[in-house]
């Protein structure tokens, strides 16, 4: 007699935490081909409140870290993603169909990408900052500082880990904190990429993954005031429109949807603020 | 005759040549405007110096479609050293006309023209002459493969109006785009003297364009269906209205917005040059300045002594004729903006703070409003909260560096503020946690086109100066909006 498998409870990421949704609500999760796999948490307002509740908190702390610190921190998820690579091929082979290899590619991606910008948090500052040669007796310096809690919503209907990550790792390398609406269809992936985060030292608050509806959840997140930018890279499929519209109400700064997952330097200084410094020179 | 009684030294008019009535600029001339006309007045007095045609919708698509034509049809083809050369031009011409500039701006804005003189009109040349040399050199603005967007809208307060119009068109021409611009209802003067300068540089016809009007005026422009960037510089309201209407589309969006800055003296400041800065912080331009030092925050162990030794200091500024050598306080450009001016400080008053003006005589016609201190402030008053936009500084305190950055951080805005300090580990570690664009330590209200200038949070996004003022106005590799 073969043995009774164990299968997971999948549920949101909040505040390092793994709580069910306040509402009580799930949905079911199925496989490519239709059959079910899990009952998954649906996220509701509130639950989207009280994850930027906890990404506000810990923003001071993470965006206080030394560059280096972060490096290290963001480094050592890659590590974890890696050692847990074939449960994400698993999982994305059993949620969006195609092949092993195909499944293996998006998540060797993910890795890479997560690993290419990692390496960026102690070197983005370098890039994008200047020393300006001003007119006068002043020691001129700007800086790119992280712009706050971050709302994203992930890639919807594919690439459910690259997407995830493709959002993810700009926003939080420059020491923003965020909130992220899952791949509605395929959320599976995000909360096991949840498992890896919560081992992986990275501060509680952080990262805060949310899974349902983002159709539901993404007009709570604009429009909300404490939300300092709004990522809509993966909304290109929904009404984002009225999300970048409500985000207007406190100048909430948006991306709009691109769908593009390639790494790129823009990507992280869109979710930065330049901050400059004019130090007087001549006061002896 | 006291030491602070001096003889009027006015600056002549002369050097003004003024039409009595200025059309839209379109196309590289002046053509007529379908909007209701405007009638532009001296704020100091109320005289009317001209009348400005504006533009309606037609007017509007008008400029827009010359701007699209220099666009496809020259500028986004011409090298990038050719456009260099022109702004040079345009950056040499604003010099050789600075003092006409000058008188025209306190004439029209109300402004000392000890400002205009020294400060509004060079660094409207400087930013020209700093951005001209970008023009060619685009591969170096950090981005992959940077492309011009094309038509730029741009619209400008009355604040700073020929400054603004550089700090807009500059960048925005070095970058490869095309500009209509609109000045402000209360100050179109400058932006049509600007119109010959364009001309008088030869620049070719339809790549700067500019159009007066009010406030339907600019929003027709902004929402214009060719328009491929917008930049705004005025309130966090209209900024709001302005990213709604931008939203969905493929438009690039910057906003300068509104700010409460925030001033802190610590008790080991250097105070003869602190109570200099505080008065530059909030008195420059009459305190309408978006990144204006309207917070005092004095360490409260050194309060009672930097009040007394400011309200010395706001003795000797002498208010009155914008056009005198000797003014450091002019009129206030608009009987709209001293209402709210007015309107604000008494709200302050009914909440509990101590109002304190010095004895000055203030002329009989025009916008006047007397340097205003108010003592007493709590956070949660109106005066600690919402922009003035005037010449009113709130006044309080705190205790330690965290209870300082606490207080400055605490607000929706986030534009600009000032540390003043002898202990340079203190000042960095202040600067550090202050959540402001622009952080000025042991100085204040000092502006570079090399230096990077922008908000965050309600105060705005994108910068204006440096290479991320370039970058506004550029696509990068993916041509991807924002």
């Amino acid at each position: 007699m073969s043995r009774l498998q164990i299968p997971k409870t999948y549920k949101q990421f909040i505040g390092g935490k793994f709580p069910r949704s306040e509402s009580g609500r799930t949905y079911r999760v199925t496989s490519a081909e239709g059959e079910f796999v899990a009952n998954a948490a649906q996220s509701s307002r509130k639950d989207a409140r009280d994850a930027v509740t906890a990404a506000r908190s810990a923003f001071a702390a993470w965006s206080g870290a030394t560059s280096y610190n972060r490096v290290q921190v963001l480094y050592r998820i890659a590590e974890v993603l890696e050692g847990r690579r074939t449960q994400f091929i698993d999982e994305i082979r059993t949620l969006e169909g195609g092949s092993a290899a195909s499944a293996a590619a998006q998540v060797d991606r993910a890795i890479d990408l997560w690993v290419w910008y990692a390496g960026w948090a102690d070197k983005y500052a370098q890039v994008l900052g200047s020393a300006n040669p001003v007119a006068g007796p002043y020691f001129n310096l700007s800086v790119p500082e992280p712009t706050g809690v971050v709302a994203q919503i992930a890639p919807q209907g594919s690439d459910s880990l690259l997407g995830l990550v493709a959002v993810i790792a700009p926003a939080i390398v420059s020491g923003n904190t965020v909130v992220v609406i899952a791949d509605e269809r395929a959320p599976l992936p995000a909360i096991s990429f949840a498992e890896v985060v919560a081992t992986s030292d990275v501060p509680d608050g952080v990262v805060n993954i949310l899974t349902g509806s983002a159709t539901e959840l993404g007009p709570w997140l604009a429009s909300h005031a404490d939300v300092d930018a709004l990522d809509l890279t993966g909304a290109g499929s929904l009404d984002w429109v009225a999300l970048e519209e409500a985000a207007a109400e406190t100048i909430t700064r948006v991306v709009r949807p691109t769908g593009d997952l390639h790494g790129s330097l823009q990507k992280i200084a869109v979710f930065t603020e330049t901050k400059t410094i004019w130090h007087t020179t001549s006061l002896i | 005759m006291s030491f602070l009684e001096y003889a009027p030294a006015p600056e002549s008019r002369a050097i003004l040549n003024l039409e009595d009535s200025y059309g839209l600029f379109i196309g590289g001339e002046l053509t007529d405007g379908h909007g209701e006309p405007l009638e532009s007045i001296s704020p100091a007095d109320g005289s009317r110096i001209a009348t400005f045609q504006t533009a309606d919708a037609d007017d509007v698509d008008r400029a827009v479609g010359a701007a699209r034509r220099a666009y496809d049809t020259v500028w986004s083809k011409m090298p990038g050293a050719e456009r260099a050369k022109y702004l040079f031009r345009i950056a040499r011409i604003v010099q050789e006309r600075a003092r006409e500039l000058a008188v025209a701006e306190s004439l029209d804005n109300g402004k000392p023209i000890k400002e205009t003189r020294d400060f509004d009109v060079p660094t409207a040349a400087a930013w020209f002459f700093y951005y001209a040399g970008w023009a060619d050199k685009l591969e170096y603005a950090g981005l992959t493969n940077p492309r011009a967007l094309g038509v730029a809208a741009q619209v400008i307060p009355w604040n700073f109006p020929l400054m603004m119009l550089a700090w807009k068109i500059a960048p925005a021409l070095a970058a490869g785009n095309t500009v209509v611009l609109k000045p402000a209802q209360t100050t179109p003067l400058t932006a049509l003297l600007f119109a010959e300068i364009v001309q008088q540089a030869d620049l070719p016809a339809g790549v700067v364009n500019i159009i007066a009007g009010a406030g339907e005026t600019g929003h027709a422009l902004i929402a214009h269906g060719d328009v491929d960037k917008v930049a705004f510089t005025g309130s966090t309201a209209v900024g709001r209205s302005i990213a709604r209407s931008v939203a969905g589309t493929k438009k690039k969006l910057t906003l300068e917005l509104g700010g409460k800055g925030a001033n802190i003296v610590f008790d080991d400041a250097p105070i003869d040059q602190a109570v200099e800065g505080v008065v530059t912080g909030i008195f420059f331009n009459q305190g309408q300045v978006c990144c204006a030092g309207s917070r005092l925050l004095i360490q409260e162990s050194a309060h009672d002594e930097f009040v007394e030794r400011l309200q010395r200091r706001m003795e000797t500024l002498r208010v009155g004729d914008p056009l005198d050598k000797n003014t450091d306080v002019g009129a206030i450009n608009s009987a709209a903006q001293l209402a709210r001016i007015e309107e604000l400080t008494a709200a302050g008053v009914d909440e509990g703070a101590v109002s304190w003006a010095p004895e000055c005589d203030l002329p009989d016609e025009g916008f006047w409003f007397r340097p205003t201190l108010l003592t007493g402030v709590s956070t949660s008053h109106r005066v600690a909260r919402e922009e003035i936009f005037g010449p009113v500084l709130s006044v309080m305190t705190f205790r330690t560096p965290a209870e300082a950055i606490a207080k400055a951080n605490n607000t929706p805005y986030g534009l600009s503020a000032g540390i003043w300090s002898d202990k340079g580990s203190r000042v960095l570690s202040v600067a550090d946690k202050l959540r402001a664009g622009v952080v000025w330590t042991n100085t204040f209200n000092k502006f570079d086109p090399t230096s990077p200038f922008g908000g965050y949070r309600e105060s705005g996004y994108g910068r204006e100066g440096g290479r991320p003022g370039l970058t506004s106005y550029l696509a990068d590799e993916k041509g991807s909006a924002k």
